[in-house]
């Protein structure tokens, strides 16, 4: 990479979305600036840079700025095209995209903000329609180490960040057990590998710290 | 492979529309099925089990789903004719993120202007409005939101000019009104034969809401 490359990342610790991205940029080797933002006090350039939706991750690159974090994902692997992120087959790349709007959408909808505002009956049946969509994943999980195959690629990073790094405690702080050994074999698999993996292990938010930050945004959830 | 990719879809879906306005872009050849929901098809729930939505491409035997996905697959799959993307990794992340911002901001919006009545009728109308301003200011004085060359973006958005009618008549705006540049930048994309081939005639999609309202808001 030229020296007088400039990339600045606006993140937040706790969010997936962020998180992916640093994940991204540690595995292209890529030096970055490291902006951590307050929600409840956004900064000055945050508002400036994303005034339509107000939302971490930014990416800055050389004075360019990059907004939402699948957006980010596809402009770091087509900038920086060395271990690359997408897979290269264009049938391949729409299934990764697909997941990925799954876990995002779908998957964070059930798993985290219906399942704060919903009572405990409530919750159950979340649980189980989180279980019907996550086993869209095991499947695609079986005979691979990774989403990306033989290494890590977009959905492992998505998933990653998301599933087992964030929701995961979001479930742990309610005392929901979502996902079992016995169901999800593939998936506990899946995050075992992801965890022997330095850039993406560097990249996930301290367990109890993370799991009480959850519980805090649940109840901001439930009351709005 | 011989066989024809298949576009299952719905006549008045603007995001099946993205898939037939990508396919003829490209020039392809396609099989177009309509889609009966009240009977959906065996492709179509074998295709999309997660969501059982159109629109869905199958080419050489394997689905593809979601229409942007859809939009960049057929742009991936066919890449020498017509590319939908610029090629540089910033224009092309800056078409993403309008593409998304259509599919986010104004698809949420325009669907309250149809579907409901009353205050969230309204609230919609309001966020119509700033999502219409928002894409005026975004298009500017370019002929296409891809700039010289129609692509993604304009993709993502133009099947949503054939609901203009629609969205006047039963939200009450108008849109030439609130972004003349945009009204002007749909007739022009409407003189490509890809596109006005693809959309429905917008009287059409006018009578189709009608019969919603009738049977789901019991008025107009």
């Amino acid at each position: 990479m030229p020296e007088n490359e400039e990339v600045k990342l606006l993140g937040l610790w706790a969010s997936p979305f962020s998180r992916r991205i640093e994940m991204a940029l540690k595995l292209k080797g890529i030096k970055y600036d490291y902006v951590e933002e307050n929600l409840a006090n956004k900064s000055s350039l945050l508002l400036a840079l994303n005034p339509i939706h107000k939302k971490v991750p930014v990416l800055v690159h050389n004075g360019k700025t990059i907004l939402e974090s699948h957006v980010i994902l596809e402009y770091i692997d087509e900038t920086w095209p060395h271990n690359p992120i997408l897979p290269q087959d264009p049938y391949e790349r729409s299934k990764a995209r697909f997941f990925a709007k799954l876990i995002d959408e779908q998957i964070m909808k059930v798993g985290f903000i219906s399942m704060a505002r919903a009572d405990e009956k409530g919750r159950e049946v979340l649980a189980e329609e989180a279980r019907e969509l996550i086993m869209y994943l095991e499947k695609e999980l079986v005979g691979k180490d990774y989403f990306g195959g033989k290494s890590v690629g977009f959905l492992d990073l998505v998933a990653g960040s998301m599933i087992p790094f964030c929701l995961e405690r979001s479930w742990e702080g309610i005392g929901l057990e979502v996902t079992t050994e016995e169901k999800f074999p593939e998936y506990k698999r899946w995050i075992k590998n992801l965890e022997e993996v330095e850039i993406v292990r560097d990249c996930i938010p301290p367990r109890e710290k993370h799991v009480e930050h959850m519980n805090n945004v649940t109840q901001r959830v439930r009351s709005s | 492979m011989a066989n024809k990719p298949i576009l299952l879809d719905y006549w008045p879906s603007m995001f099946g529309m993205r898939a037939r306005v990508a396919l003829r872009e490209k020039g392809v050849d396609f099989e177009y099925r309509e889609e009966d929901f009240s009977n959906k098809s065996a492709l179509l729930l074998q295709s999309n089990p997660v969501h059982k939505k159109i629109p869905v491409l199958v080419h050489n035997g394997k689905p593809v789903c979601e229409s942007l996905n859809v939009v960049q697959y057929v742009d991936e799959a066919w890449p020498d004719k017509n590319p939908f993307f610029p090629s540089d990794p910033y224009g092309r992340s800056q078409a993403r993120f309008w593409a998304d911002f259509v599919d986010k901001k104004f698809t949420e919006a325009q669907v309250k202007i149809w579907m409901k009545k009353g205050e969230e009728q309204e609230a919609g109308k309001k966020e119509f409005i700033e999502a219409l301003k928002i894409l005026e200011s975004e298009l500017g004085d370019k002929p296409y939101f891809g700039g010289d060359s129609f692509g993604y973006v304009d993709i993502s958005l133009i099947t949503f000019y054939s609901w203009f009618q629609a969205y006047e008549k039963f939200g009450n705006i108008s849109i030439e009104a609130e972004s003349p540049k945009l009204v002007a930048w749909g007739k022009r994309c409407m003189e490509k034969e890809s596109v006005s081939k693809s959309l429905p005639e917008s009287e059409k999609i006018v009578g189709y809401v009608a019969e919603f309202r009738k049977n789901n808001l019991g008025s107009e």
